[in-house]
């Protein structure tokens, strides 16, 4: 018996409704869970470079943490294990936020480190000889000079993160890649139907890169 | 006549290093008082202490009538010093993201809460006055070095500062941009702004300055009227300096 395999147009694009309805829970899970990621960074970020041992040393011990456990254990962690602790039922879409925020939040407090340690010493210098208050040269002089520099390694994190969500699939969220298990356990169309996947994941993170291309090179023209 | 500037007994140290040593000095107002000395010898620390840019570590330092404590010990004369007397540095350290007109409004706007028009007018009259009134738009990047440290100079002005402090403010220009910033300062001497200078300009020192200070190993050596420290230099450490820069 001879095997051949043929790709089946029609299978692929007849999934394209059914894997769309994912793509708002792979979009939600991401840029929700960067924005509250990018709060913790800031927060963190900053207070991993401050003077006094007692802010910096929580502020490492979050970043090592959870940069340092992987992405999967934090969501089954949070879904499965955190409802014994809190005595009930975690959404998975809720589980899926938290888990992106409090990893991206730790990488992205390290770009906030970087970005700002990146800043020459003599613009807080000259803030502060002009009469600037601490907080005044931070915030109008070395935080701006340091978030374009931030934009890039921000970029690549978001792309990380939205490709990170693909993970909860396993907590049963609704989002890109359960779609398309659920789809597949009726049509058995697997090649197809993961290759589209693949390329709406890809549809995502390219848009990502062009509107983050656009805004760099923007952002960046003054400096 | 008011001092400005009264430093008794300063010592500074840079970990097991002893930068400044027991330095006594005082600045009227209205003086111009220039600062040389070798490489290290601690003269850009004696004026970053100055606007508390630096600590000391014994000794007192009154400035504009405020009392700075060693180890910066009071936070609120500090900031009142610094709205009072502006710096110049080396590097420029111009805003690169602020237009040229924006690094002169931004501390007139957040420390004085100037209103914007105030600032703006300000902010133009300055740079007219340093001779590049048109380039208000641009960004640093934009312009010459010496063009940026005259932007820097007017973003100094604009706090209407009772006290100027520069640290070498040509020291990182090409040669053919450094008379146009010492034009300025030149300008801004005679119009009677009180300044501490620290430069290499030996020229510019014995023409502007009221009173030259020499530095050595973190000591004053000598002071008094340029004519007398350049043409008549009593110690011998002087001496030597002097000989090496004034020879070529």
């Amino acid at each position: 018996m001879e095997f051949q395999f043929q790709f089946d147009w029609q299978a692929a694009i007849d999934s394209i409704p059914f894997l769309i309805k994912g793509i708002p829970y792979t979009l939600l899970i991401s840029f929700g869970g960067l924005l509250i990621g990018f709060a913790l960074g800031i927060f963190f970020g900053l207070l991993s470079i401050n003077k006094k041992w007692f802010l910096r040393w929580p502020a490492t011990a979050y970043i090592e943490i959870f940069r340092g456990t992987p992405i999967l254990v934090q969501v089954l962690f949070i879904f499965y294990g955190l409802p014994d602790l809190i005595g009930g039922p975690i959404d998975p879409l809720t589980a899926g936020i938290a888990a992106i925020a409090l990893n991206s939040g730790a990488y992205i407090s390290e770009v906030v480190r970087g970005g700002v340690q990146s800043i020459d010493k003599g613009q807080t210098e000259a803030g502060l000889s002009l009469g600037l208050s601490r907080n005044q040269t931070f915030w109008s002089v070395v935080w701006p000079q340091a978030f374009r520099r931030m934009i890039p390694p921000l970029g690549n994190q978001a792309i990380v993160s939205i490709k990170d969500t693909s993970l909860f699939s396993v907590i049963g969220v609704g989002e890109l890649v359960r779609q398309g298990q659920i789809y597949i356990a009726n049509t058995f169309t697997a090649f197809e139907v993961y290759f589209v996947v693949a390329i709406l994941y890809l549809a995502i993170t390219l848009s990502l890169s062009i509107i983050l291309r656009f805004v760099e090179r923007r952002g960046l023209a003054s400096v | 006549m008011t001092q400005i500037v009264k430093m008794k007994g300063m010592n500074k140290y840079f970990g097991k290093l002893h930068v400044l040593k027991d330095i006594d000095l005082t600045v009227e107002q209205g003086e111009v008082v220039v600062i040389i000395g070798a490489s290290g010898s601690g003269k850009s620390t004696l004026i970053r202490c100055v606007n508390g840019l630096e600590e000391y570590e014994s000794g007192t330092l009154e400035v504009d009538g405020q009392q700075l404590a060693p180890k910066s010990g009071n936070p609120k004369a500090l900031a009142e010093i610094r709205k009072e007397v502006g710096m110049v540095f080396q590097q420029f350290n111009l805003f690169p993201h602020l237009t040229v007109k924006k690094n002169i409004m931004l501390a007139p706007k957040k420390v004085k809460d100037a209103p914007e028009t105030v600032a703006n007018a300000t902010a133009e009259r300055l740079l007219n006055r340093v001779g590049i009134g048109n380039q208000a738009d641009k960004y640093p990047s934009q312009l010459s070095g010496g063009q940026q440290q005259r932007v820097a100079i007017a973003r100094a002005l604009a706090m209407e500062p009772r006290l100027m402090l520069f640290d070498e403010p040509t020291s990182a220009l090409d040669p053919e941009m450094i008379g146009e910033v010492l034009d300025v300062m030149r300008e801004l001497a005679k119009e009677g702004m009180t300044m501490m200078v620290v430069t290499h300009e030996m020229g510019f020192a014995r023409e502007v300055a009221d009173r030259v200070i020499y530095i050595h190993e973190g000591q004053i050596v000598e002071q008094g009227k340029p004519e007398d420290v350049f043409d008549n230099p009593q110690n011998e450490r002087t001496q030597s300096f002097l000989s090496r820069v004034l020879a070529h």
